[in-house]
């Protein structure tokens, strides 16, 4: 189990491996679909870049005693043309679901970072390692909003590495 | 001539959705548990373990066991000595929208193809209507997730391609959506009918019960042959590569048109809602 709080580091980048079952603690923002979509017009984000972890979610309303509703995460290939430029604007790591195309993969080791995964559907498990959560940014967008979220070892995969290896292709099982 | 008030319907949708989505049927998580003591990777092991700690935390907080809470899918059996008071489509829906209110579900229908705006209280639903002969309304309800569903293939295959041109089909399918669909899935087969009871047939088979099989010979063994065949893929929990793909495989038939054999496959997540109701 590796442990990461973010900003994340390039060395840091560079010890992930697939395969490895990764925590995060800390800040990490939300942004799916629509997000993507305006955060590449966005020449003031209200949170820095630079270091930063993306999780692809669109949560489910909260209850009033939770800090957000159920949180698993979303197919990640509908955001594979628009990662690469907010990698190469800093973005250190993505966690999402599923195998991405292969021009995402190179962008990401060109820009030396790194796709995680979480468990599709366990939107209740992720839910509870998020402690707290506020909307940032596009709060017309529903679940699709910017949030920053307050995570406590939240549990990922390394689904790519820099190393070129992937997980989609066998590379976790030797 | 049985008398059933519309309201009653919406109560049962009502409550319905909001049970299916915060509580994983127990044979499904006794079959997910089963196949985790199969498998020998340790990626694969740790998802399915998460997703068993997923349906233990959702049942005890009494909270969704995912973010996409589904479009809500009715079949309807309605015996024709019932007389509903009241607008049955409207019942459904107003059941839909205090169900995805009060169970804090997420909104997830948007009201056209390019517009795309969200409808704001998950409506409508997609409503399948029989008439059977009795008094009492049957309902299977479901809460359908987008990413299995977008995986889902309908193809019109010719009578030569036989069997084995079903089961490429099915296997190619499953094997290009890797781990997209939130394996380990259950597969929906529709065989037959024409373009869109094909469809039909296949969704249907979803809400089959897990431990069921159909009732022909030929149609069982393919349901067995094919759940082998898909598990030695290798997908794998989430494509991550492991034992487990798929979980069940659920075969509906019907009669078809001497040119066709259409093939609809309708791909289920682990995370699979549905409950039957008789009013
Ligand atoms: S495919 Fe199923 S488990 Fe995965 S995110 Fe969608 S609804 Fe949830």
């Amino acid at each position: 189990m590796i442990k990461l709080t973010p900003p994340i580091t390039d060395e840091e980048i560079k010890q992930l491996h697939v395969g490895d079952k990764v925590s995060i603690t800390g800040t990490i923002y939300t942004a799916r679909d629509q997000a993507h979509i305006r955060l590449l017009k966005e020449k003031n984000p209200k949170f820095d870049l630079k270091g930063s972890v993306i999780f692809y979610v669109g949560p489910t309303p909260n209850k009033p005693n939770q800090a957000v509703g159920a949180s698993g995460p979303t197919s990640s290939y509908r955001m594979d043309t628009m990662a690469p430029e907010l990698m190469a604007r800093g973005v250190k790591l993505m966690i999402g679901k599923g195998d991405r195309s292969e021009a995402f993969r190179e962008a990401m080791i060109e820009h030396n970072a790194c796709y995680l995964i979480a468990t599709g559907g366990a939107g209740a498990l992720l839910s509870s390692r998020i402690k707290k959560s506020k909307v940032i940014m596009y709060e017309d967008l529903g679940p699709e909003a910017i949030r920053e979220l307050t995570v406590e070892d939240f549990p990922c995969f390394v689904a790519y590495d820099v190393h070129g290896k992937n997980i989609f292709k066998g590379d976790a099982n030797g | 001539m049985r008398e059933i008030d519309a309201s009653q319907i919406t109560d049962v949708i009502r409550e319905t959705v909001i049970e299916i989505n915060y509580h994983l049927d127990q044979s499904l998580f006794q079959l997910i548990q089963q196949a985790k003591d199969k498998e020998h990777s340790e990626v694969a092991s740790s998802i399915l373990d998460d997703i068993l700690e997923n349906a233990k935390i959702a049942d005890t907080n009494q909270a969704p066991l995912c973010q996409d809470t589904g479009v809500v899918v009715v079949f309807l059996e309605i015996g024709q000595d019932v007389h509903i008071n009241g607008n049955l489509t409207d019942a459904i829906n107003q059941g839909v929208k205090d169900g995805y209110e009060k169970g804090y579900l997420r909104k997830s229908m948007v009201n056209h193809p390019f517009n795309r705006q969200n409808t704001g209280d998950n409506t409508p639903a997609i409503i399948h209507t029989k008439l059977v002969s009795d008094d009492k309304i049957k309902l299977k309800i479901a809460a359908k997730g987008g990413g299995s569903e977008n995986m889902s293939v309908v193809k019109m295959l010719t009578p030569a391609d036989g069997i084995e041109g079903v089961k490429q089909l099915v296997l190619d399918t499953v094997f290009n959506a890797g781990g997209k669909p939130c394996p380990p899935i259950i597969v929906g087969l529709g065989l037959g009918g024409n373009f869109e009871k094909s469809a039909l047939l296949a969704k249907e088979a979803l809400l089959r019960e897990l431990d069921d099989s159909n009732p022909d010979p030929t149609l069982k063994q393919l349901e067995q042959d094919l759940l082998k065949e898909i598990n030695a893929l290798g997908v794998g929990p989430m494509g991550v590569g492991g034992e487990t793909t798929c979980l069940a495989v659920k075969v509906n038939a019907h009669a078809m048109h001497i040119a066709s054999l259409p093939v609809a496959i309708n791909i289920q997540c682990h995370s699979s809602r549905h409950k039957e109701v008789i009013i």
